[in-house]
């Protein structure tokens, strides 16, 4: 086995079990300011893995956006509402929580069938695009994924006017 | 185009001579600019520390350090010293994890931004694909551990100053990928090494300065919010909030603070430089000295000779930025956080856009200036 090998998969490995121990420290933590951080570490994490698949671009892209915008604005939303107060003991909780429960594992279970059934294209060394992926992206952004790639322009145009009038009611 | 030294092929002939293996060479070979580049970045520290203490004292009629060596010279390794045996306090009521992460998340991202910073056509670590977008998302990190120190700390003055320090990051970064982004579509790419080579035509002509005069104001403007200084130290801002998100930061964590915003302020001195001014070029081009002076540019004694001239170059324009800095820090006032907050939303947004439509515009309209 060859040391890029070698690396390759100590580092998925790593990188997997950040993801898979921070995604469940997320929703399974009392702290909701230590969720919001660990929530970070699984996005960099993830970027991680698209650096693994050369895909340097859409890691960039990932921390950008997911890191830097919506993890900061999170934290930044827990922080300026941060006050302790106890809340109100929810009835049922148990049963509540066996039904939620059971609804992730059907969601689980419909990903990994997925996984299994579909047979994935691995792209081969030699036809890998690398560095020039952000070209490639560039070109379908503005050609065939055209129409989604606007439409989720209005969609955050939408979400922009929506929060303006929230935040100003008395105007 | 690819002149130059390649210090990495030279380095692993030899290693090869020595009867090791390519991989094996290749691996000796990794670390040596990262510690380089590191060691350069930490000297850069101890220069602009200096240089800070010794300019603040021209500007307000002082001597400034005088006794740690010549001109006080070994006065930043004095600091540094102190720093390092002071003792290490952790407030009781603060949250031990995140108190410690806090600093590390501050300084990490913007290290590992030195990757893609070049000293000339192969003098950088990396020269990666996405080049200076690496940058952008990485000092996007940045806010992350502010917020977290200024939380850990349990400290109302810590909280604030973390929080104002997130919202200036926040605000700045647009702008500042903006006028970037008009930059790269001069270039028509994101590596740092094209977007010099892209200014070195003409000389001191060709710079971008010249094609881009709002987008370097712009820019400027951002490095100097993002990097905390002066008209923008807001976040620390020491009437107000004591220290802002470092007031209870002692010893070495408190050092990575301090490193990390000089570090951040040499990088985008040296970004500026790379961006508007040329990057490791000349004012005259290299190959026009040499036909000059009838020399064959790609003799090795030449090749060592232009790769100094663009090491040197790419510092001193580098250090021209940081005095610019200092000077500015030591005579301007502090705006306050709702001018602060307008001027970034609603004077250099708009502009940043424009400028890029502008940019877009005349590349269309003029190819063979603005890079077809």
């Amino acid at each position: 086995m060859s040391i890029a090998v070698t690396t390759q998969i100590v580092c998925f490995s790593v990188l997997s079990l950040v993801i898979i121990i921070g995604a469940l420290g997320v929703i399974l933590l009392e702290s909701i300011v230590y969720s919001a951080f660990l929530l970070g570490g699984v996005f960099l994490s993830v970027a991680g893995l698209y650096l693994l698949l050369n895909a340097s671009f859409v890691a960039a892209a990932q921390v950008l956006v997911y890191v830097g915008a919506v993890n900061v604005l999170i934290i930044f939303a827990i922080m300026l509402v941060n006050k302790k107060e106890d809340l109100k003991p929810i009835d049922n909780l148990k049963s509540r929580r066996v039904i939620s429960t059971s609804i992730c594992l059907t969601l689980l279970s419909l990903l990994i069938r997925v996984d299994l059934s579909k047979i994935w294209g691995l792209a081969s060394p030699d036809t890998s695009i690398g560095e020039e992926s952000t070209i490639r992206i560039g070109e379908h952004l503005f050609s065939d994924y055209l129409l989604p790639f606007e439409v989720a322009s209005v969609l955050l145009l939408m979400a922009m006017i929506g929060a303006i009038v929230l935040a100003r009611r008395d105007v | 185009m690819n002149t130059g030294l390649d210090l990495e092929n030279s380095f692993n002939e030899i290693l090869k001579g020595f009867g090791l293996s390519s991989e094996l060479a290749h691996i000796i070979w990794i670390p040596l600019p990262m510690l380089l580049v590191l060691v350069s970045a930490v000297v850069g520290v101890l220069v602009t520390v200096w240089l800070e203490r010794k300019i603040s004292a021209a500007a307000q009629q002082r001597i400034g350090p005088e006794y740690a060596g010549a001109l006080g010279v070994l006065q930043p390794i004095a600091d540094g010293l102190k720093l390092l045996v002071k003792e290490d306090v952790i407030p009781a009521k603060a949250d031990s994890i995140l108190f410690t992460a806090g600093p590390i998340l501050v300084l990490v991202p913007v290290i590992l931004s030195w990757l893609i910073v070049p000293f000339g056509q192969n003098l950088l670590i990396s020269n990666v694909g996405i080049g200076i977008f690496l940058w952008i998302a990485l000092s996007s990190i940045q806010p992350i551990g502010l917020l977290m120190s200024g939380y850990a700390s349990n400290n109302k003055y810590s909280l604030l100053g973390g929080l104002r320090a997130a919202a200036q990051s926040i605000s700045y970064e647009i702008p500042l990928a903006l006028s970037v982004l008009a930059v790269v579509l001069m270039t028509n790419s994101l590596s740092t090494v094209d977007i010099v080579n892209q200014q070195s035509g003409a000389g001191i002509l060709s710079w971008n300065i010249w094609r881009q005069p709002f987008g370097f104001i712009i820019f400027w403007i951002c490095a100097l919010a993002e990097c905390e200084r002066l008209p923008f130290d807001l976040p620390e801002a020491e009437e107000e909030l004591v220290a802002g998100y470092q007031t209870e930061y002692a010893g070495m964590k408190f050092a990575l603070f301090y490193l990390g915003s000089y570090i951040n302020l040499i990088l985008s001195a040296l970004l500026v430089s790379i961006l508007y001014l040329g990057g490791w070029g000349f004012p005259i081009p290299v190959e026009i000295i040499a036909k000059v002076f009838n020399l064959p540019i790609n003799a090795p004694v030449i090749q060592i000779f232009t790769a100094s001239i663009g090491i040197i170059m790419t510092i001193l324009k580098a250090y021209l930025l940081v005095f610019l800095a200092i000077l500015l820090r030591w005579t301007t006032p502090r705006v306050r956080i709702d001018q602060l907050l307008d001027l970034g939303w609603k004077f250099l947004l708009p502009i940043s856009l424009a400028n890029l439509l502008l940019t877009a515009g005349l590349k269309l309209a003029l190819p063979q200036f603005f890079g077809g």
